[in-house]
């Protein structure tokens, strides 16, 4: 009998959050300015899905983890560089535009595509990761589409944690609105998880494990299939930067008595 | 012609979440702006039948329900197949529905069965003759989008506090229930309950509260005294929520804290978290105390209207021209304050 998870994470990079950006106009739509020269980093909810999966797969003796990632392949390639070392897994590489612009029912498409060509991946143990909303498109739309593409009706959204249980059983925590969890039992594989947080910090770099990473690295990446993404059907009118800047009024040298008073009758206005 | 389909949901105690009748407003407001269109509202839930008569001032086609036991709480595979049949019956071209966890979680699901389009946290539309545009955020929140689609149907998932929530009182209406079968197969999960992320299960988040508190590192940091007051902290931030029905809100470096062994505040949990990889909630205030970051004074001020901070450091180069009022003080001082002249209201 076979034994272990195999955990598909999706995640791909996103431009480093301390970067100023700004939209211009590309021949194929909105893009970002430089965006080729932009630093990269793993999008963060997908980041801990990858860590998620892989603290389950160190756990479930017999599991494996891949990571599906949709970028242009030699951006991916220095985002690897700083990721390789934190957890095993496998590469799959679909190289194409990593833009928010890009229409997620595209991407799904195309991840779902990839997913489905990978060698010995048991569908039956399958557990689908990735974050549970990108920090360009922001739409928490992808993973849930790819799991109906993939035929897996059991999908969770905002999960901040995951307990396998010895029945063989899913124990998940997700989500819900007012700063609760809904927990639920999933009877097992395959099952779709949208993480959030998670419980776990980012691992260490631990360059063994980069080793072995970067031994199928470069060969998936050098071996990545186009993504095809059709033409996408969104017309854009515009993307614009708000005006951030407002006139800051500065109270100091006045007792905190004065100022909580002037507080108090601010929330009261 | 155009078919509007507006969904609900209810709550696992029977009701509708406030933004449900917001996006059932720009439904309604886009049916009167798209000439021949054709409005249709339905509802899913255990007793979605006395639900969707809270929607019976709306000038809808026909109102449609999926009720039982089996919908009573949110689980994807349920209720992709009540929806799916929903919007089928209705023939839907837009479908229009609050951001909720449980929609959101779902009506992805459904649009990709329909081999539709979706846009989520939509949060703003306009008619100009026949087409509809919209707007959304990209990049958390850095910049803003106007856009259409051709697609259809097109589900457009509205955010809360953009439209002004529907007015009217609940009026009886012919219900058209959808049949909906569901097999053993997809009955794999079960919710079993609800349980508060913070220890102690206090209540910290309150989507529809008037104001925002963020709480930043500042509070967990060595004062003036060189000691650390963890406990005085939770304590001046929790009376004050709780005084002024607050929301509380928290920088990235505080939550991440409890992840790093440090003393944490043990009501604070990343949900809690507001910025780049936490929320944008949208408030009417919001109050700053002790942060120091682009985070909680950019991306997760974004939506709120009227902001002060209070911080030590005059210069903050994020508090200047984010905030509108900036206090240099102690905040530990000024809200021990605050919390004391609302104890006893005659100082006030």
């Amino acid at each position: 009998m076979t034994t272990g998870y195999h955990i598909v994470v999706c995640g791909t990079l996103v431009p480093d959050p301390l970067q100023t950006l700004e939209p211009v106009q590309s021949p194929a739509g909105p893009a970002l300015k430089n965006e080729a020269m932009l630093p990269s980093v793993l999008d963060p909810w997908a980041g801990h899905a990858l860590y998620e999966a892989a603290h389950l797969a160190k756990s479930n003796q017999g599991s494996k983890v891949w990571l599906v990632s949709l970028g242009p392949k030699a951006k991916l390639q220095q985002l690897m560089m700083t990721i390789a070392q934190k957890a095993p897994f496998e590469l799959v590489v679909v190289d194409g535009s990593a833009s928010g612009f890009t229409d997620s029912y595209e991407i799904a498409k195309a991840l779902a595509g990839a997913i489905e060509k990978i060698q010995g991946l048991d569908r039956s143990r399958l557990l689908l990761f990735g974050g549970c909303a990108s920090a360009s498109r922001d739409a928490s739309v992808i993973m849930q589409m790819i799991g109906e593409r993939l035929g897996i009706h059991d999908q969770f959204l905002g999960v901040d944690e995951l307990k396998a249980e010895t029945d063989g059983s899913l124990k998940i925590a997700e989500r819900v609105e007012g700063g609760k969890y809904q927990m639920s039992v999933c009877a097992g594989p395959p099952a779709v998880l949208a993480w959030a947080t998670g419980n776990l910090p980012e691992p260490p770099n631990n360059p063994q494990i980069g080793m072995a990473n970067m031994r199928n690295m470069m060969p998936a990446i050098q071996k990545a299939q186009p993504a095809g993404l059709a033409a996408s059907t969104i017309q854009y009118a515009g993307v614009e930067v708000p005006k951030q800047q407002r006139q800051t009024r500065i109270v100091k040298d006045i007792p905190a008595e004065e100022i909580a008073k002037d507080i108090l009758n601010w929330l009261k206005g | 012609m155009e078919k509007i389909l507006f969904l609900a949901h209810t709550q696992p105690d029977g009701t509708l979440p406030k933004v449900a009748l917001e996006a059932a407003s720009a439904a309604s407001d886009l049916a009167k702006k798209i000439s021949g269109s054709d409005l249709i509202v339905a509802v899913i839930g255990k007793n979605a039948k006395a639900a969707v008569k809270q929607f019976g001032s709306l000038a809808a086609e026909k109102f449609l329900t999926v009720s039982g036991n089996e919908f009573e709480t949110s689980r994807y595979s349920s209720d992709v197949v009540a929806l799916e049949a929903i919007a089928r019956q209705a023939a839907a071209t837009f479908v229009m529905a609050p951001t909720t966890s449980r929609f959101s979680r779902v009506l992805p699901g459904v649009c990709q069965r329909l081999e539709g389009r979706i846009d989520t946290h939509v949060s703003g539309m306009d008619v100009k003759g026949e087409q509809l545009t919209i707007q959304r955020w990209y990049y958390r929140q850095r910049m803003m989008a106007t856009l259409s689609r051709r697609t259809r149907p097109w589900f457009l998932v509205v955010d809360s506090g953009v439209f002004e929530a529907l007015q009217g009182t609940a009026k009886e209406v012919a219900v058209e229930e959808v049949k909906v079968s569901l097999p053993q197969d997809i009955q794999r999960t079960k919710v079993t309950g609800y349980e508060s992320a913070a220890s102690g299960g206090a209540e910290t988040i309150r989507p529809d509260a008037e104001i925002l508190l963020v709480a930043g590192a500042g509070w967990t940091k060595k004062q003036s005294d060189g000691q650390v007051h963890i406990k005085e902290a939770g304590e001046l931030i929790l009376n004050f929520i709780t005084k002024n029905q607050a929301s509380l809100g928290s920088s990235k470096s505080l939550v991440d804290q409890s992840s790093e062994g440090q003393e944490v505040l043990s009501f604070m949990t990343h949900l809690n978290q507001v910025g780049q990889t936490g929320s944008t909630p949208r408030h009417a205030k919001g109050l700053s105390t002790c942060c120091h970051g682009e985070e909680p004074h950019v991306v997760g001020w974004r939506f709120i209207n009227d902001r002060r901070a209070i911080n030590l450091d005059p210069n903050c180069g994020w508090a200047q021209g984010k905030a509108d009022v900036l206090y240099v003080a102690d905040a530990f001082e000024v809200m021990a304050k605050i919390n004391k002249l609302q104890a006893n209201k005659s100082l006030v």
